[in-house]
């Protein structure tokens, strides 16, 4: 090919790429939602985190347990005649007996009173063989945390439902939520996820009605502790309850 | 549509912040700092009731008070008021509770199934394996064989270890074989000096001048706290109030950097520095008039009745140990040897201590007498302040045993190990001779051998002899509660309750000047299938039969025990010891029980045994040199054993927090390290942290050096308690065991060991 034509043929090429240039803006329709992108994204990632968060990560974070008898609060307290601390007694050292052993049980239980199975069940596997139930404590604090009933329930006079709501008039035991981080209760941290919610002695100010649409306590956070402490006038310094 | 770059990071952006706007990360780091502060692999104490409940130690006799949430033991603590230790508690005691719990405790009944000492075992029944015992002991028996039967335990006092004797008797066996401890010789010394079949007892807590030959005063001699206690009393006060404490040992050990002096000499030279003192004290004529002239006998010259003339221990040390004699054969000047006697014998209530270390070994019966007429010479005999006998507190007596043809046939054959025959007749027992004459024989001395409360295998001298006699012993019952050396070599062992689980009496601890009994009750309960010692001896008795079966006419053990205490039990149960606490020593013209009825300088006991005495020398507490084991021109060094406080060396393994108690300078990970003076190590050109090999003429191991200035140059220690087999990880294989390095240097006139050392040498590697 000669130098003449080549140059002809640029040209022509040229021409062509200006008069195709020229047509684009016409072929292109106005596409407004493209700014809508970036917004779409950042929306999708905020609703399936917040998902995540609020729904998902708490079905996880804890699993579910359940106690080894359904025992019932009510039939009891109405069986005895000092409330909880026909149970949940103080020693004679002031030291607090918490869950009651086997022994106390079978101080009624040593043969069946009734025909519930759950009786029956809790003299065939424990009473007889002589073994400990294996209660969950819901209200188990870390191991770090010192915890005293008697400066709480015989100084501070405080009620029992005041931290452990109104178990006493429970008819069941309800499943126990378990950490699978640190294996405490959900109690601890409260049934809220985000950690919000009234303070577990707030019950106390609540009336009747309203209390027993609760059916479990509120949380039992350090800084639950801290603002009851502050509150009453307490001191609320480290070794107060971190020995 | 495409995800693109920017689209992922807005995504991201979004899910970010719905993230941060949930719980997720709030309730994370929450748990995670929780998590992080409650590591769940760490053990915490149970939640429970809080019980305190009195018992007292097996180890060192102190009452203790344990700590319990539910059934859980947690904390053993001194018990307050108890006469041994007052709420002081020894560092083994208080780590007790990890041999209670710990993995080495011996489950149940185990019969060997593989090769003795592979570790191999099968469970059994009690029924079972009491059914061996009495099988092998039966059978034994029918063949004339009784005298076959050998008992290894580490006390013989107390109603358990009187089970065992009683059993051997019935049974037709003299050979119950008590343990070695600085008891074997202090009792053959006071018998002999004194007259009395009893331990030493000490005042220590009113002594206001303590001479110490070489005891562990602070390192765990006698009953541990109780001679902690009297050392705090010795420091309290003012100046002048004070007692002063005096140590002798060729070693800086705690009790002599604690000493107000602290006279280092050569090893095993102590009885020639007891002699050295009573020369300067008889010379100056410092000695106790009243008790020397009206209360002892052959102080001087005397005659007998056939018109021999004897010498008295006056001329005798007069004679040969002056000053500078006996600084020649110390390495102390005689300056500093006149100075202390003078001192010694001037002081207000003085008092003279003897038993290396622990007091774990036997010793010297001579050198035990040449300290204990030190005693004599200051007239602190049955005084305050002084040395008198242990007593114990009043029991009652079983029935007398009836024994047939073949008990007392076997009973009345010569002892396995020679105690009590014609050449060692005032000798009980001889713990470190057994091996020897067992692998000194062709034929089978020892058929059954039956261990209680001891680990022969590991503490006995010369283990390379100890494993060559337990190979030669076809049956070996172990009771241990752990799975000790002796355990692990037994063909079946039948596991004691810890003391923490169960019933016996606790006898007056070594060394207390107060008869004391003390209760031992199960505060926990059995954590493993055992069954008490003293039950399964009734169970195997009754099962032989016959005469044996009729010697125990009890039910069971705890009938034994109620049945000794006797009236005393309801005070016993109550209050958990008897104390008789208005008890005083007689006075010295009722005091000896000896053939001149005085305190004897001279033993007469020795020609009315019949031995053979052919000078006044074998009858007078003199220094014979013990020469260590060894050629000093193969092993130029000298190794002593020393016992520390933190290591337990004994029948019971160093609990795991002792362990950790050892310094870096003592056992660093599996590797122990041996104190060498520096001018030691500068003349065979060792430095600190140096791999070298010890080599003595019973054994050899690898060790590190630690330059140590405390140690006389030429003289090398390695602590005792190390070198275990059995256990586990924790404590087998650090170290060594010094029994594996040490022979037995018998001594002439006991037949006890009187080994303090063995010659050595160290090669750098």
């Amino acid at each position: 090919m000669s130098t003449t034509e080549e140059k002809e043929k640029t040209v022509a090429e040229g021409e062509q790429e200006t008069a195709e240039h020229a047509a684009a803006p016409e072929q292109l329709e106005p596409v407004t939602w493209r700014f809508l992108i970036p917004i779409v994204l950042f929306g999708v990632g905020f609703v399936v985190s917040l998902f995540i968060g609020w729904v998902i990560f708490p079905k996880i974070i804890y699993c579910e347990k359940h106690q080894p008898i359904d025992f019932s609060h009510s039939v009891h307290q109405e069986a005895v005649d000092e409330g909880c601390e026909s149970c949940h007694f103080f020693r004679e050292d002031g030291s607090f007996s918490g869950i009651p052993k086997l022994e106390n049980c079978a101080e009624c239980h040593e043969e069946a009173m009734g025909e519930n199975p759950e009786e029956a069940k809790l003299i065939e596997k424990y009473v007889e063989p002589g073994k400990e139930i294996p209660w969950l404590t819901y209200a188990s604090q870390p191991d770090c945390v010192f915890f005293s009933h008697a400066a709480h329930i015989k100084m501070a006079e405080l009620e029992c439902a005041a931290c452990h709501g109104r178990i006493g008039d429970s008819d069941h035991t309800r499943p126990y939520q378990c950490n699978i981080l640190t294996g405490y209760s959900r109690d601890i941290w409260g049934w809220n996820i985000a950690g919000m919610g009234k303070n577990a002695w707030d019950w106390m100010k609540m009336d009747d009605s309203a209390r027993m649409k609760m059916d479990r306590p509120a949380r039992m956070k350090m800084d639950d502790c801290g603002d009851c402490h502050e509150k009453r006038g307490t001191s609320n310094a480290c070794f107060v309850c971190h020995k | 549509m495409k995800l693109d770059r920017r689209g992922f990071i807005q995504f991201s952006l979004g899910a970010g912040a719905g993230i941060t706007l949930s719980p997720l990360p709030w309730k994370l780091t929450d748990d995670f700092s929780i998590w992080t502060q409650n590591w769940p692999w760490t053990p915490v104490p149970r939640t429970g009731e809080v019980t305190h409940v009195n018992t007292v130690s097996k180890h060192c006799g102190s009452g203790i008070t344990l700590r319990k949430v539910g059934d859980r033991a947690t904390k053993i603590e001194g018990r307050k008021g108890y006469p041994v230790n007052d709420g002081g508690i020894s560092i083994q005691t208080a780590a007790d509770l990890q041999l209670l719990y710990g993995p080495w405790r011996v489950p149940g009944p185990l019969r060997r199934v593989g090769k003795r000492g592979s570790g191999h075992w099968e469970n059994i029944s009690w029924e079972k394996a009491i059914g061996d015992v009495v099988q092998k002991l039966s059978d034994l028996r029918r063949k004339g064989k009784s005298h076959t039967v050998a008992c290894i335990l580490g006390s013989d006092r107390g109603t358990v270890p009187q089970l065992f004797s009683r059993f051997l008797k019935a049974y037709g066996s003299p050979n119950f074989i008590r343990t070695a401890s600085c008891d074997d010789t202090y009792e053959l010394a006071m018998s002999l000096m004194q007259g009395a079949a009893a331990s030493v007892a000490y005042d220590l807590e009113h002594a206001k001048y303590i001479l110490s030959f070489g005891c562990g005063l602070i390192e765990g001699w006698g009953s541990t706290v109780r001679v902690i206690k009297a050392h705090s009393i010795w420091r309290s006060g003012n100046l002048k109030e004070r007692a002063t404490l005096v140590q002798i040992e060729p070693r800086l050990s705690n009790t002599a950097a604690k000493a107000d002096q602290w006279y280092p000499i050569n090893p095993g030279t102590e009885g020639a520095l007891a002699l050295g003192l009573a020369h300067v004290i008889i010379k100056k004529s410092l000695y106790h008039t009243d008790f020397v002239e009206n209360h002892t006998f052959g102080f001087e010259d005397w005659t007998d009745d056939s018109g021999r003339r004897h010498i008295g221990f006056k001329r005798l040390v007069l004679k040969k140990y002056s000053p500078n004699a006996v600084s020649r054969i110390t390495g102390l000047s005689a300056k500093k040897i006149v100075r202390l006697a003078t001192a010694f014998a001037k002081a207000d209530r003085p008092i003279a201590v003897w038993g290396r270390g622990k007091g774990t070994t036997s010793g010297s019966l001579y050198e035990c007498m040449a300290v204990h007429a030190l005693n004599a010479l200051v007239g602190n005999i049955n005084k305050i302040g002084g040395v008198s006998t242990l007593p114990e507190v009043a029991t009652e007596t079983w029935p007398k045993v009836d024994q047939d043809h073949i008990a007392r046939t076997g009973s009345g054959m010569p002892r396995i190990d020679g105690a009590g025959g014609s050449r060692y007749p005032f000798t009980r027992y001889l713990p470190e001779r057994w091996p020897q004459i067992v692998n000194g024989h062709k034929a089978c001395l020892i058929e059954a051998l039956l261990v209680h409360e001891a680990d022969p295998y590991y503490t006995t001298l010369d283990s390379a002899a100890v494993a060559r006699a337990f190979d030669r012993i076809p049956f070996v019952v172990s009771f241990s509660t752990l799975m000790d050396e002796t355990a692990y070599h037994a063909d079946l062992i039948l596991p004691n309750p810890h003391y923490l689980e169960r019933w016996e009496d606790a006898p007056t601890p070594t060394g207390l000047q107060v008869p004391i009994l003390g209760l031992v009750r199960p505060v926990v309960s059995p954590q493993f299938d055992t069954r008490h010692a003293g039950d399964v001896i009734l169970t195997i008795a009754k099962r032989l039969g016959g005469v044996v079966g009729d010697a125990f006419p009890w039910e069971d053990y705890e009938t034994v025990l109620k049945e000794t205490i006797g009236d005393k039990w309801d005070t016993l149960e109550e209050a958990g010891y008897i104390e008789e606490a208005d008890y005083t020593p007689p006075v010295w013209e009722n005091a000896f029980a000896t053939a001149s009825g005085k305190f004897e300088f001279y033993i007469t006991a020795f020609e009315q045994a019949g031995m053979k005495i052919n000078k006044d020398l074998q009858c007078l507490p003199h220094y014979e040199p013990a020469q260590p084991e060894g050629n000093p021109a193969t092993y130029p060094l000298i190794l002593i054993p020393v016992e520390l406080t933190r290591l337990a060396n004994g029948a019971v393994g160093n609990p795991p927090f002792c362990m950790k108690t050892l310094e870096e300078t003592e056992l660093k990970k599996n590797d122990l390290f041996i104190e060498v003076n520096p001018k030691t190590a500068a003349k065979y050109r060792l430095s600190e942290g140096q791999d070298t090999m010890l080599e003595t003429p019973r054994g050899k191991a690898r060790v590190l050096v630690h330059l140590f200035e405390g140690i006389m140059p030429g003289v090398i220690a390695i602590p005792k308690g190390l070198g275990h087999t059995a256990y586990d990880d924790y404590l087998a294989g650090k170290g060594v065991n010094t029994n594996s390095l040490m022979g037995v240097t018998e001594d002439p006139i006991s037949g006890l060991s009187a080994t303090w050392g063995i010659r050595a040498k160290l090669t750098r590697v």
